[in-house]
């Protein structure tokens, strides 16, 4: 075929593109090849494929959209994790002239995956899933305001992950650190297709977190069970109402950036380059607009979570619960006065830099005031020693450390010397791993459960936890160190041979999370295995207190055969406490929305429009996007997306609850 | 688990005992102030964050369920007093911490002239700093001495002492220069210009590098840096222009490509001008300086003759790669002699008083400033004097 | 939504809702789509921005006082301004269920946003034309995304406004139907007002400046 013709249909793809000259990746590739057929192969003779399509891929249902959200942020996990494995040996290896085992174009990719997975594809989906699985429960809800959009938002997610993945085996992943700064970034300088799968994975991954932030907020809004004013919210639902808050107010600031950077590098217009009048700057101060939000957006729910954890195991009311909503509420606030903390080396002048150094300090205010509300919700209380609340302790000791090198960092001249360096790195991740990483474990283990109807394994969670915690001060303690020794951040390879000993120390810190990771798989597999032993008939395993824990589990499709009437914010210790009777008739048909396979198709349409723009294969790309169009509108032709669960359905289920209970007793 | 965080630092704490934790001891007198602000700091947040985590190991342990003897008390869930102190005593820290930062980073701002050389000595205003332009490069750093008339790759030296100016730019992507020995970093940018004051004040030799990631080359983006004796700077300089070799436009476009893990370079001579068109992005013939079209568009651009005022780029550049949509590459061509374009060097800094007092947080003087006009906030500009 | 949640006459507390109505249809849409569109103005916002920015970067090019035409943009200002009246009118006659009036207005609406995209290209044709591109300067960039991305939903709406005027002949003018036409008023009258904001900071004072 003629040279024009190729391009035409592959635009810039071709053999050269898979990166067969890199023994690590094809490694990778064949054990991911190996891995994946012999899945799809298991599923096919299971006959599985109909099975997950009727009931998982095209559900509606905010449950399963929530459990498949914490599948995909854990298999994402594995993947950044590997990469931070490899970035700890080689860092581990290349002293006194050795070149470690990884070249400048495998290693910078490594660190820019890295970062890009942990934050969008793992922290994200783990925390969106939560908040999907938990909030309409402990609202009293049916399911969120708009099930369908939720099914959307969650395969757009997948999709931006789908083209991360794809940048391992095709072409490759951008070299340029995890927010991408131009000109680095800009076509002179990146003129390879890993920066467009960054600009694309991201951008179609956003659009999802975008909608399923509308969604959130309006089913925390509209659909509260009656008497559930605001302020008898669960803090984990106000705590879910602010990120969803700050998800809608800051992902169309990177969705505009991402899209100027996009024009840049298709069709040179001229922001962010040197010349022709662009300001590489206005990238930086924009995308961290977005990016310090971000990480309020991941924190806070962790924040709900350990509130939730902190008063069940105590057996206690939340202490300072009306402070509580209020610091939620200040720091959702502030999180949009700090962005420039980010750069204060950018020579912004004096003034401005103490004004943001300033309100940065501000945020520990509250963020203090609830760390103070969990320890006195643990004072004068009965704490049960599960694995929720031991990852609950372990937040609190490591986030204070965190918190307290992140305000020192905040001082900008302080910042001067410690910005960019290996301390910046393990403060981030003191607080990302102590707040949002142990939270999301604390809220796996304690809604577990509710989700599955068993308890997970607790010696191989307490393994897992042990492995973590230890691993995790291993690894990221000996950078706090190398950062005070002026030891700079995404270096490759090293002259001073007294540092090796430090990165040998990290990277044994980063076998032991490892060991953690492998447990956690453990004993989700130990968990299925036992669970007629670790079975909950009672649907509330904890002795819990909000509403969530009042349905069955696993809660039947419609979560609640009457919904609950609210008179306190611990709903459901105030029933049990009050004598409240599970009713047993005058059940009646339950309007629900049905299953649509749209969502999916979208998304791949999506997906696969974004490959075509990242390889330059302009059919691909227009017939999507015209696809995508004839879709959507398709669907809107559809006026009968909602049925009605009949009685006989809903009596059925509920007298089966009512005899697993009898039997329990 | 805070036991078994210590237990893990041990051992670490022992076996390194021998390394260099420069950040914490520098050996010039900006970072040392800076290291100061570190330690009071933490310090002063350790005055919280000690007695939080007692707490949470003391309530873990007192409040465990199988301590029938603790109190239970599970509807307690409020009160007003410990409400104020838990929401008071963060607040009281960080109103320290606040005033702390506002004098520190006004005091330690890179852009401020030094008021002193250490902590007993004020600086000698009769005598003029050391001027030192640096420009970062892919992968190396230039240094060009503009008083002696020297440049040179990857080394720099200065004498101790004696205040040095940097004045810090890029060629092509940004990247960040920082001596922790020295001083604190500042970003060096393509176009643009960011300045760093700061004093060496013992001799020796010390590690630079870019803190900011830029590219492939990033990890061998490093240089000496070494703190010299009068006389020792003195028998530098002669060594750098006996060097021989020359720092031309050409030979600067030649050296601006490319490269990684460069040796050290010395050029004897100069043009005296290269600094200024690095910065305005203008070494190539023919190429509109940043000066110019800034003055130009000040006055509200060039009409409509303006838009054919491109020339295609003619070479093969490392920088702008055609984009796949648009059009091919060009640069705005320069409309005056293209071998002196307009423009003058910017001179606005910001000049300390001289005042050797150590920063400390109680007593620390009011640092004398006027605030700045609300129009420059917002539009970053910076102050013409601020003494 | 008013129930009955106080305890009952014997002082017995109400967990459940024995007999209750399920949301009605819709319940969400409104502020689900007025949060969309807050979110689509801060897409604006930034761009306005970016503007703000990099609007005085003509690299030595083209300034507004050179390229723009206003009134030109006058015109299609109008265009766009009566486009908005026109579906105010649509959505009374929809309020009096008159069909048939309903779709006519639609459809003077769609003219109207026509006309407005029709001249917004040939602006941006002219431009062009004259070599004052994207490409040329950080102004001209920033000019061509922010007027663009308006034309841009504003392109979008009118395809929704063709979808939903077949779904209104198909299916008349039932409750989803209504609500729908509702949520592109919302978004048709704010792409009014951004319109607006277009107008004065790009174009007046553009040409002031």
């Amino acid at each position: 075929m003629s040279p024009d013709l190729l391009k035409l249909i592959f635009g810039r793809l071709g053999f050269e593109s898979l990166p067969l000259h890199e023994p690590i990746v094809v490694g990778t590739f064949a054990v991911v090849a190996l891995g994946g057929a012999a899945l799809l192969g298991a599923l096919t003779y299971f006959r599985l494929w109909g099975y997950l399509w009727r009931e998982w891929f095209t559900t509606v249902d905010h449950k399963r959209i929530g459990i498949m959200y914490m599948i995909l942020g854990i298999v994402m996990l594995l993947r950044g994790f590997a990469d931070a494995l490899m970035m700890r040996g080689q860092q581990m290896l290349a002293f006194g002239g050795s070149e470690g085992y990884l070249n400048a174009h495998h290693y910078d990719q490594v660190f820019t995956a890295h970062g890009v997975i942990m934050i969008f594809f793992v922290a994200m989906p783990l925390v969106t899933g939560l908040m999907n699985y938990v909030v309409p429960l402990q609202i009293g809800a049916r399911d969120v305001s708009f099930p369908f959009l939720n099914n959307f938002s969650f395969w757009m997610t997948v999709g931006g992950a789908v083209l991360v993945m794809a940048s391992l085996f095709i072409g490759e992943f951008a070299r340029t650190g995890w927010l991408a700064y131009p000109p680095l970034s800009n076509i002179g300088y990146s003129p390879d297709v890993g920066v467009d799968y960054y600009i694309w994975a991201l951008q179609v991954a956003g659009v999802g977190t975008t909608l399923s932030g509308i969604n959130l907020v309006c089913t925390i809004v509209k659909l509260r069970a009656p008497g559930m004013t605001m302020m008898r919210m669960p803090v984990f639902t106000w705590t879910s109402l602010c990120t969803n808050v700050l998800i809608v107010a800051s992902f169309p600031v990177l969705t505009v950036v991402l899209a100027l950077l996009s024009l840049d590098r298709y069709v040179g217009t001229n922001f962010f380059t040197n010349d022709f009048g662009g300001s590489p700057m206005m990238y930086v101060n924009l995308i961290w607009i977005w990016g310090h939000p971000e990480v309020y957006i991941l924190v806070l729910p962790a924040f709900g979570i350990f509130s939730e954890v902190t008063s069940t195991f105590s057996g206690k009311r939340l202490f300072g619960y009306t402070s509580m909503v209020y610091a939620t509420v200040v720091i959702t606030i502030l999180s949009y006065l700090v962005w420039l903390h980010h750069f204060f080396t950018m020579g912004s002048g004096a003034s401005v830099n103490s004004f943001f150094g300033i309100t940065t300090m501000i945020i520990s205010i509250p963020t203090g005031a609830k760390m103070f509300n969990w320890l006195f919700t643990m004072y004068r209380g009965r704490i049960r020693y599960e694995l929720p609340m031991m990852w609950t302790i372990a937040f609190m000791l490591t986030f204070v450390i965190g918190g307290m090198t992140g305000v020192l960092l905040a001082v900008p001249p302080a910042d001067f010397v410690l910005h960019n360096s290996l301390f910046l790195i393990a403060h981030f991740h003191n607080v990302i791993i102590g707040g949002v990483v142990f939270g999301a474990f604390a809220g796996i283990s304690y809604w577990f459960p509710k989700a599955f109807g068993f308890k997970l394994d607790p010696f191989w969670g307490k393994l897992s936890f042990w492995f973590w915690v230890t691993g995790f001060y291993l690894a990221f303690m000996p950078l706090y160190v190398l950062g005070l020794m002026g030891v700079t951040r995404r270096l490759r390879v090293f002259d001073d041979p007294s540092l090796q000993i430090w990165f040998v120390i990290a990277a044994i810190g980063a076998g032991l999370v490892l060991l953690g990771i492998i447990c956690m798989l453990v004993q989700f597999a130990v968990s299925f295995l036992k669970r007629e032993q670790l079975k909950d008939v009672t649907g509330d395993p904890w002795d819990a207190r909000t509403l969530e824990w009042a349905t069955s589990s696993p809660p039947p499709d419609y979560n609640f055969a009457f919904t609950p009437v609210v008179h306190d914010n611990d709903a459901w210790w105030d029933m049990k406490k009050r004598g409240y009777q599970r009713p047993l008739n005058g059940f009646k048909p339950i309007h629900m929305p049905s299953s649509t396979g749209t969502g999916i198709i979208l998304a791949g349409l999506a997906t696969a429009m974004g490959f075509g723009l990242i390889w330059y294969i302009w059919w691909l790309a227009a017939a999507s996007f015209i696809a995508m169009f004839a879709v959507g509108i398709g669907h809107t032709f559809n006026y009968h997306r909602d049925f009605d669960i009949p009685a006989e359905d809903v009596i059925r289920t509920e007298d089966a609850r009512t005899k697993l209970l009898a039997g329990a007793k | 688990m805070s036991r078994l965080k210590i237990l893990a630092l041990l051992p670490l704490a022992a076996a390194l005992s021998g390394c260099n934790y420069v950040v914490l001891a520098p050996a010039g007198d900006i970072a040392a102030q800076q290291r100061d602000l570190v330690i009071i700091s933490t310090v002063l947040m350790l005055l919280i964050v000690v007695p939080v985590m007692a707490l949470t190991v003391l309530f873990a342990w007192r409040y465990r369920q199988s301590n029938t003897e603790a109190r239970y008390e599970p509807d307690w869930d409020h009160s007003t007093k410990l409400e104020l102190v838990i929401w008071s005593a963060p607040l009281l820290i960080i109103v320290c911490l606040g005033a702390l930062t506002w004098m520190g980073t006004h005091l330690l701002d890179p852009y401020r002239t030094l008021g002193r050389i250490h902590a007993e000595r004020a600086v000698d205003q009769s005598k003029a700093p050391l001027e030192v332009d640096v420009v970062a490069l892919d992968w190396k750093w230039l240094f060009i001495y503009p008083d002696y008339g020297i440049a040179t790759v990857n080394e720099l030296a200065a004498p101790v002492d004696r205040p040095i100016t940097f004045r810090i730019t890029a060629s092509s992507v940004m990247n960040s220069f920082y001596i922790p020995a020295l001083a604190g970093q500042i970003y060096a940018m393509p176009g643009m210009e960011t300045k760093l004051h700061a004093v060496v004040n013992h001799a020796g030799t010390y590690k630079g590098f870019s803190a900011n990631y830029s590219g492939a080359g990033f990890s061998g983006m490093h240089f000496n840096f070494q703190g010299l004796d009068d006389k020792g700077f003195d028998a530098w300089i002669a060594s750098a222009k006996s060097a021989g070799g020359s720092l031309g436009r050409a030979e600067y476009l030649q050296l601006e490509k490319p490269s990684q893990n460069e040796p050290v370079r010395r050029y004897g001579t100069i043009d005296s001008d290269l600094y200024r068109l690095i910065l305005n992005m203008c070494v190539e013939t023919g190429k509109m300086c940043q000066s110019e079209m800034m003055a130009i568009d000040a006055k509200g651009g060039a009409g409509h003759q303006g838009v054919n005022n491109t020339l295609p780029l003619a070479y093969d550049k490392y920088a702008r790669r055609g984009t796949a949509l648009g059009l091919e590459p060009s640069f705005v061509a320069g409309t005056c002699t293209p071998d002196a374009p307009q423009g003058a060097a910017t001179t606005a800094s910001i000049k300390a008083p001289t005042d050797t007092a150590p920063l400390l947080g109680a007593g620390l003087k009011r640092p004398s400033f006027t605030p700045l006009k609300s129009s420059s906030f917002f539009l970053g500009q910076r102050p013409k004097s601020d003494s | 939504m008013t129930v009955a949640i106080n305890p009952t006459q014997s002082g017995e507390p109400i967990f459940y809702l024995a007999d209750e109505h399920p949301h009605p249809e819709g319940w969400s849409t409104a502020l689900g789509f007025w949060i969309y569109l807050m979110s689509d103005c801060l897409i604006f916002a930034i761009l306005f921005a970016t503007f703000g920015v990099l609007g005085g970067n003509y690299a030595a090019g083209p300034a507004p006082k050179d390229l723009f035409d206003l009134n030109l943009v006058a015109v299609n200002t109008s265009m766009l301004l009566l486009s908005s009246i026109t579906y105010g009118f649509a959505m009374l006659t929809m309020q009096q269920n008159k069909v048939g009036q309903t779709q006519i207005w639609l459809a003077i609406t769609g003219l109207f946003g026509l006309a407005f995209i029709g001249i917004e290209l040939t602006e941006f044709a002219h431009m062009i034309h004259e070599g004052a591109t994207p490409q040329r300067s950080a102004f001209l960039s920033a000019f061509f995304t922010l007027v663009g991305t308006h034309g841009l939903h504003v392109s979008c709406g009118l395809i929704w406004l063709v979808t939903l005027m077949v779904q209104v002949w198909k299916f008349g003018l039932i409750e989803a139907n209504r609500r729908r036409l509702m949520c592109l008023s919302m978004f048709w009258h704010f792409l009014d007002v951004v319109w607006i904001g277009v107008f004065t900071f790009v174009y007046l004072l553009g040409v002031l400046r």
